[in-house]
């Protein structure tokens, strides 16, 4: 099981309070994280990332385990402490803007 | 009794105001969507409790959202604005080629006879429409397509389709205007494109008579005459009287003819409305007075509306689609400031009222009239 915490917006577009719990079949990846939660959550689908090219938008990052994952490859796999549940992937909108 | 109710877009949020037909005393219900810029909220003219809304971010794009009970509760829905093919580039400010990338919403348009039909006027300057209530969403790319559209330019606002009008007495015909690339026709619904842009004079261009480049900022049109077209450009409030295919300057005695926002009467085709703005380097109004002025006459003849309003002491501009008109007689007439206050004159714009004044900056202002 992972865990994941939104952005607040988009917790409150998906309407979900607190972390997302996701049991992810195959490698725990961030494209294999971010399709489970456009599955589950299909109205968050191009606001992580781009309908199209699938990158992640530019003001979001992926933080895990104190860790800046945002440029690594979308295919590495998550920390094993993300894995196992012990530590979440934090999906964090950019401190950016006035 | 009939009401109006007035859809407010704001940088941070929607606000839905509602009144009886006196339109003296309003309910007020928001911030819906806190936070994120609301760019556009239009209703179905074909079931006024069907209303649309777009709602996007820095952080987090672009989504759609629907409602079906008048604004109480809202849904969202797709939200998957892809361009027809390889894009292709336009032009940059410095006159570069640089690809088309799909931005946000500016403008929504229901259909004048189906709630499921919506049009959606996006930055970069696109056209996209959907038939099944905002789940999908395709571009009508005869208009980017048009052998113009590598010569486009963004304004300083950006690449913006933010004008949609729907002809009542035609459905084969639409017009659309581009910041600043001009106004454009259709009379396939949408599937060819011509540029109407004749008359149209643009010193900040190269070739100031130029068939596209010219920055347009709103366009309106009466239902009863849909060949009358006025226009708010950068510079000059213009007239067309042939459906766009010429344009004449009706600025006239405006105290300035900068400006963003034009409407029309709800009764009076000839009877506009438009509020002038200093200049393109400084947006507020000017002598700190906020004044729209009508014209009676179709242009030309102005005068200056200011009961109500405030006249010292005011910088702020009203930007493109934060004007609408409701359909009560008498006509009332509705503006939203980037200083966060809505106007409302029940008087066709003798009088005027803030509804309220305190809202963050209003992006675009609509107004429903409910039986």
């Amino acid at each position: 099981m992972i865990r994941v915490v939104l952005p607040a917006h988009l917790r409150g577009l998906a309407r979900v309070r607190g972390e997302v719990e996701l049991d992810i079949t195959g490698p725990a990846t961030q494209r294999s994280v971010v399709d489970a939660i456009e599955a589950r959550y299909p109205m968050l689908q191009g606001t992580i990332r781009d309908h199209v090219t699938q990158k992640r938008r530019p003001f979001l990052r992926f933080f895990a385990c104190a860790e800046d994952l945002s440029h690594e490859s979308p295919d590495a796999p998550l920390p094993d402490a993300v894995v196992s549940g012990v530590e979440p992937l934090l999906i964090i909108g950019a401190i950016a803007g006035g | 009794m009939s009401g109006v109710r007035v859809l407010v877009g704001t940088r941070k949020g929607a606000f839905i105001l509602t009144s009886d037909g006196k339109r003296e005393r309003w309910d007020i219900s928001g911030p819906h969507f806190a936070g994120w810029e609301m760019y556009h909220v239009k209703g179905s003219p074909a079931d006024p409790k069907r209303l649309y809304a777009s709602q996007c971010s820095g952080w987090f794009g672009q989504l759609i959202q629907r409602s079906n009970d008048g604004g109480k509760t809202w849904e969202p829905v797709g939200n998957k604005f892809v361009y027809d093919g390889v894009p292709g580039t336009h032009q940059w400010y410095d006159g570069t080629p640089h690809p088309w990338e799909f931005k946000r919403v500016w403008h929504l348009e229901p259909s004048l006879n189906d709630p499921d039909t919506v049009y959606a006027g996006v930055e970069d300057a696109a056209l996209f429409r959907t038939t099944d209530g905002g789940q999908n969403w395709e571009e009508l790319s005869g208009l980017r397509k048009h052998g113009s559209g590598p010569h486009w330019q963004p304004g300083a606002g950006g690449m913006c389709l933010h004008t949609i009008i729907l002809d009542p007495s035609n459905p084969n015909r639409i017009f659309i205007a581009i910041s600043a690339a001009g106004a454009f026709r259709s009379d396939d619904a949408g599937k060819t494109w011509k540029p109407i842009n004749q008359g149209l004079r643009s010193e900040h261009i190269p070739d100031p008579t130029a068939e596209v480049g010219h920055c347009v900022h709103h366009v309106a049109m009466h239902g009863s005459r849909p060949k009358v077209l006025f226009m708010q450009k950068h510079w000059d409030v213009m007239r067309s009287d042939d459906g766009g295919d010429s344009w004449k300057e009706v600025s006239g005695n405006l105290p300035t003819d900068f400006g963003f926002v034009i409407d029309v009467h709800a009764h009076e085709p000839e009877t506009i409305y438009v509020v002038p703005i200093k200049s393109d380097s400084e947006h507020f109004v000017p002598d700190g007075k906020l004044r729209v002025y009508r014209s009676r006459s179709g242009g030309n003849e102005w005068e200056a509306l200011t009961k109500g309003l405030p006249q010292s002491n005011c910088y702020v501009n009203v930007l493109r689609d934060a004007m609408a008109v409701d359909s009560l007689d008498k006509c009332g007439v509705y503006f939203g400031t980037t200083g966060g206050q809505v106007y409302a004159s029940a008087d066709a714009g003798d009088n005027w009222s803030p509804i309220v004044r305190d809202l963050p900056g209003v992006l675009s202002v609509e107004v429903q009239t409910l039986p």
